[in-house]
């Protein structure tokens, strides 16, 4: 029998639903478009041009700077709408990777000390209680009230945000692999509780990080669009998704393009996410199914 | 301590606390096992045969504890130990083979990579003699094609398979007491019998003791030097497989040797004994066998036996013994 790695094992079998690897490729399509930016727009996402603000794109074929090549028009500053979605993606899909990132890491400390360690249990499980009794958007709002608008502390917020599900989530699954026999076979033959976490708890946990981590990285995209909506992420004039459908809200029935592009950015960013976590979820960890 | 004794328990006393209420599981349990002996701990499920093994693994869960007694192993009481003496002492020195070995190896690990933890924990090689190592494990467990299993996941192994990867984890570590839970109960006959010869030989090879939990008396008739007969956390009788067979003394006993169907006779029947196995929830009066027992007098319903010697090695616990017998 070949030995085959369980990571490949379970891509291979995604990929046999039509549905995620139609996600997949959007998502990579995206990725790509976002990472490469400069090569997808000749336009500087930041030079204003006022006289021809909120200029309509393709769908007004008669527009002035549709016929520059601003496909999707110009915002109310007369900025170039495609650009600025592809450099703000850049900031949205940044910001929702490494605020998961850090978030599944602090929180997959405290989850799995919470499982293991009975005695730690009730402190964390109580702690991560009080932040979940805090709104996401409350605790947010709070965090960056105190280190000041910037997209790093945005992005620290929503890792902290972030925290609570995953420790809890995961320590549920520990609570799990605690009770399974192999650790007890484990502890007979004389393991230490670091060998016994590190080799064999999270590796039995990892399938269940990775279909909550899928799953977060959408949450994280809306939360720094929401953040930013709300004025408290990425500064401007720095585009971002959220702060775009945010501008673009003055001028919403003028040139409702402005919201509505962004808008549809995140969104398939996001289903593309949860549906890719959804079948993720069936493959690798069906117990984690409602 | 006298020479030769691998495991001494005496006078073992556990409880579990359930809803704030303890009850106990194990009342004044006495035995000890031998260098090159295997000794059987047999009774009804319930009867606190496991509880005994986690007891002297130390693993008990967290609303069981051990009220008074001593688990000498080696010398050394266990229950005396900090967590930390516990952890060097664990898989060094005893080692645990599990009823179920489909559930006791990790499944995402290979084979190899979970022996070789064993081994580089307890005999401190590196992780190229470990392989070595591990590959000269399986073989003495009668692995064919070693080098190949290793790279292997528990998911591509049989059931006996498994076992004997379990077995070769344990005895890696070389361990004086080798604890065996039911180790046989999820194989199948074949494999049973070929799992007990192995133990067998080992334990020949090792000079180790074995303490072998089951209640499969079949089983225990092939592999058993001294019986325990355990019913509801008491010590009822134990003695020599001889002994146990050929002469047994207790009532349970008794019924336990009845209740195996004889397959010469020609009516192919066997004699239950009656009633169900006490909760421990229940308080039971004098002797805890009395309410299933044929031949109760009256003292049972008021005090507890006391464990008699009626020849040389052979203890029994009831009143119809007497020592004159």
């Amino acid at each position: 029998m070949k030995r085959e790695n369980q990571i490949a094992v379970a891509f291979r079998k995604l990929l046999k639903n039509k549905l995620a690897t139609f996600c997949f490729i959007l998502l990579i399509l995206e990725l790509i478009l976002v990472i490469g930016a400069p090569l997808f727009t000749k336009f500087d996402p930041l030079a204003q041009d006022i006289i021809h603000h909120s200029a309509p794109g393709f769908w007004a074929k008669s527009s002035p700077k549709y016929m520059e090549g601003h496909w999707l028009g110009t915002d109310e500053l007369g900025r170039d709408v495609w650009a600025r979605l592809l450099y703000g993606g850049r900031v949205s899909l940044s910001v929702g990777f490494i605020s998961t990132f850090f978030g599944i890491i602090i929180g997959t400390f405290f989850g799995v000390l919470a499982g293991f360690y009975k005695k730690l249990d009730m402190l964390i499980s109580r702690f991560m209680d009080i932040l979940f009794t805090f709104p996401g958007v409350l605790l947010a709002l709070l965090i960056v009230a105190m280190l000041g608008v910037d997209t790093k502390n945005a992005a620290i917020a929503i890792s902290i945000w972030s925290i609570p599900s995953f420790a809890r989530m995961i320590r549920g699954r520990v609570l799990q692999i605690k009770e399974e026999e192999y650790i007890m076979a484990i502890r007979s033959i004389g393991a230490k509780d670091k060998t016994i976490i590190l080799k064999h708890v999270l590796i039995n946990a990892l399938p269940t990080i990775i279909v909550i981590a899928t799953m977060r990285i959408a949450s994280s995209i809306m939360s720094i669009a929401t953040l930013s909506y709300l004025g408290l992420g990425v500064p401007t004039p720095t585009p971002e998704w959220g702060s775009m459908i945010s501008t673009g809200k003055q001028m919403i029935f003028d040139a409702p393009w402005l919201i509505i592009i962004p808008g549809i950015a995140v969104c398939i960013t996001v289903i593309c996410f949860n549906i890719l976590g959804d079948k993720l979820r069936d493959i690798l960890d069906p117990s984690l199914k409602d | 301590m006298e020479e030769g004794k691998v495991l001494e328990i005496k006078n073992l006393h556990a409880s579990f606390s359930i809803q704030k209420k303890d009850y106990e599981v194990l009342h004044d349990i006495s035995f000890d096992v031998k260098r090159n002996e295997t000794v059987c701990v047999v009774g009804e499920s319930g009867c606190g045969k496991s509880v005994t093994t986690l007891c002297v693994m130390q693993l008990l869960p967290n609303n069981g504890k051990i009220n008074s007694g001593s688990i000498i192993l080696d010398g050394e009481d266990l229950t005396k130990m900090d967590k930390k003496e516990i952890v060097k002492v664990r898989g060094k020195k005893m080692g645990m083979i599990f009823q179920e070995p489909m559930t006791a190896l990790n499944p995402l690990l290979t084979i190899g990579f979970q022996l070789r933890e064993s081994l580089m924990l307890h005999r401190g090689v590196d992780k190229k003699k470990a392989n070595e190592m591990a590959v000269e494990y399986l073989q003495k467990v009668g692995i064919a094609n070693p080098e190949s299993r290793l790279k292997q996941y528990p998911f591509q192994l049989s059931g006996g398979l498994r076992q004997r990867v379990l077995i070769a984890m344990v005895l890696s570590a070389q361990p004086s007491l080798l604890i065996a839970d039911e180790p046989t109960t999820a194989l199948d006959v074949t494999i049973q019998k070929q799992v007990l010869t192995l133990l067998n030989d080992l334990k020949k090879d090792m000079n180790a003791g074995i303490m072998f939990i089951t209640h499969d008396l079949g089983v225990v008739a092939e592999i058993a030097d001294r019986i325990v007969v355990l019913y509801a956390g008491r010590k009822v009788e134990e003695g020599t497989t001889e002994q146990i067979f050929r002469n047994p003394k207790h009532p349970y006993t008794i019924g336990l040797m009845n209740a195996v169907p004889n397959v010469d006779a020609d009516e192919y029947e066997f004699a239950p004994i009656q009633g169900t196995f006490p909760n421990i929830t229940e308080d039971i009066k004098g002797c805890r066998f009395n309410p299933r027992c044929t031949k109760c007098i009256g003292k049972c319903f008021e005090e507890a036996p006391e464990t008699i010697e009626v020849e040389p090695g052979h203890l029994v616990a009831c009143h119809l013994i007497t020592k004159e017998d």
